[in-house]
């Protein structure tokens, strides 16, 4: 028995150190490694040195499984990792929803002292595992467009939910005083079902990126939960990292939209719009252009800007940014991508496509290390991003937007939008930048345009 | 009581530890951050097999076995996918 806790032990330690790694662009993949090898052993030494009696529930499981893994992780497009993301995320939650019923069950039918501790865990490990798992599934369907991607908001949502928070807590507490009673934990996984499911419901597509990062924190919880139940310190040390590590990107996501930690989780986005009359802003003012223009405003340009937003990602516009970033450079233009925090739907989407396009890493410039640039930058091309590029977000400080740290494009000589049209971001509040006097609109599919752009400049 | 508050200390321990390691990870790693991370908290794969594997009766049987597949996608998806993120990173070495 001492050696399988020796072993968990390795295996904690792997996960720390993989974790470490991982937060390294030169390290990442040995962290990937180490935190797998930890798993290995992990899971080898359960099988093969615990209290397993029998292993014919266990190999088909983890032969369907590893072959779902396996496909899935394969055949995903980079674009839609967020929400793959997402559902990885989910079987985790779900796994420890139905752990911990089983050991809870097993504990019942094994007529054993069920202690607070036990009743209580459970209890939890059910709440957040259920939240988990809907979650994350209603975050899915959102972003395959299974469901609609917008927010959903009835009257008295929030009333809604703190009621339903309220039923779940008395239940957990009836799980307590009467813990041979299982069906009460499946009552209050049901209930916590629909809280997940509530809760992700009020969060739309730019939201996005904090609730994924809120639900992968939720799922270490969960796994951590569960490690209580079964007092199991592996479960506990891991799913606590993970907890940790979700919550952090929490954090620097909700920075990054300039909302407090509760106006995110709860999408609670400023409904008040300011009134602005769309015509009063884009009317005679919008210019329109061609690639052929815009080739050789390139073309002649000393250093180049490339912004890049979920729009990017839908046209899955990635390779043909690398064609006209290579071509320009290979014409003696200096390119580089500014990449706002939450660009795209989860944290760090831009960089995957954009690294799985084979650009450099150290061409991909953050927020901060792009801004002071601008002013010193020729050509800024605008693909698919909206929002985090809206000039209001430092002047207008009754927009929805107000705050919140934006690309400052603007700043730069002159900007080309791409875009199919003038539609309002997700903030649903129109963009100045696109009737600025040195901005010009370049309509269309964003991979087609940026080919054209690629045809034109080479036949300058 | 005695196991529980053990139980915490490590919850806790490790919760900072969490805190400490990721802090400073740069913007373009947070993807692979998470995607690394969501699969080690398939670490619940460990609970699973325990509850598969205890032989005590059909129902907790059913639920391990449930348990076993969700966790194990969790687990070697989460994994499986990073790796092929993070190779498209390191070409560019």
């Amino acid at each position: 028995m001492n050696y399988i806790n020796t072993a968990y032990l390795v295996a904690s330690a792997l996960f720390i150190i993989g974790l470490r790694d991982l937060s390294h662009p030169r390290t990442a993949m040995r962290g990937n490694i180490l935190g797998a090898t930890g798993m290995l052993i992990a899971v080898l030494v359960t099988l093969f040195a615990g209290r397993i009696i029998g292993y014919a529930a266990i190999l088909p499981g983890i032969v369907i499984g590893t072959v779902i893994g396996i496909i899935m992780a394969q055949k995903i497009p980079m674009t839609a990792i967020p929400q793959l993301v997402a559902l990885f995320n989910g079987f985790g939650g779900g796994a420890s929803v139905l752990v911990a019923g089983a050991a809870f069950a097993e504990a019942v039918v094994l007529q054993a002292q069920i202690t607070k501790q036990l009743a209580i865990a459970t209890a939890i490990s059910g709440l957040i595992g259920a939240v988990t798992f809907w979650g994350s599934l209603l975050a899915f369907a959102k972003l395959q467009g299974i469901t609609t991607e917008k927010a959903v908001r009835f009257p008295g949502q929030s009333l809604v939910n703190i009621i339903l928070g309220v039923i779940i807590l008395l239940i957990g507490a009836l799980i307590v005083i009467y813990p041979d009673e299982l069906w009460i934990y499946w009552i209050l996984v049901a209930l916590s079902s629909i809280l997940g499911i509530m809760l992700v419901l009020p969060i739309g597509g730019a939201d996005m990126p904090v609730i994924i990062a809120l639900l992968n924190s939720y799922s270490g919880l969960a796994a951590a939960a569960t490690g209580f139940v079964l007092s199991n310190n592996i479960l506990i040390v891991s799913g606590a990292l993970v907890g940790a590590s979700g919550l952090i990107l929490t954090k620097i996501m909700c920075k990054a939209m300039n909302r407090s930690f509760a106006n995110c989780i709860f999408g609670q986005q400023n409904a008040a719009a300011t009134e602005t009359k769309v015509d009063d802003i884009y009317t005679g003012r919008v210019k329109s252009s061609t690639a052929e223009e815009v080739a050789i405003m390139l073309d002649t340009a000393r250093r180049v800007v490339i912004t890049p937003g979920y729009g990017m990602a839908v046209a899955h516009a990635q390779h043909a940014v690398k064609v006209l970033a290579t071509l320009l450079q290979s014409r003696g233009v200096e390119v580089e991508f500014g990449i706002h925090p939450v660009a795209g739907r989860m944290p760090g989407h831009m960089n995957v496509l954009l690294a799985e396009a084979e650009i450099p890493y150290e061409k991909l410039k953050t927020m901060d290390e792009i801004n002071p640039t601008f002013e010193q930058t020729d050509v800024v091309l605008v693909i698919g991003a909206n929002d985090v590029v809206n000039p209001v977000a430092r002047t207008e400080p009754r927009s929805p937007l107000a705050g919140m740290p934006i690309l400052n494009v603007d700043k730069a000589r002159s900007v080309v939008v791409i875009k199919r049209s003038l539609s309002p971001g997700f903030a649903g509040i129109p963009n100045p930048l696109f009737a600025a006097g040195n901005t010009v609109m370049l309509y269309g599919d964003g991979r087609q345009v940026v080919l054209d752009l690629v045809a034109a400049i080479g036949e300058l | 009581m005695e196991l529980f508050i053990s139980a915490l200390t490590i919850f806790v321990l490790a919760t900072f530890v969490g805190f400490e390691v990721i802090t400073k990870v740069p913007p373009i790693l947070h993807t692979p951050l998470m995607s690394g991370s969501n699969a080690i908290s398939g670490i619940t794969l460990i609970g699973a097999l325990i509850a598969a594997g205890a032989g005590e009766n059909i129902l907790i049987t059913i639920l391990g076995f449930i348990a076993v597949v969700f966790a194990t996608i969790n687990v070697v998806g989460g994994f499986l996918v990073t790796h092929r993120m993070l190779k498209m990173f390191k070409q560019k070495d």
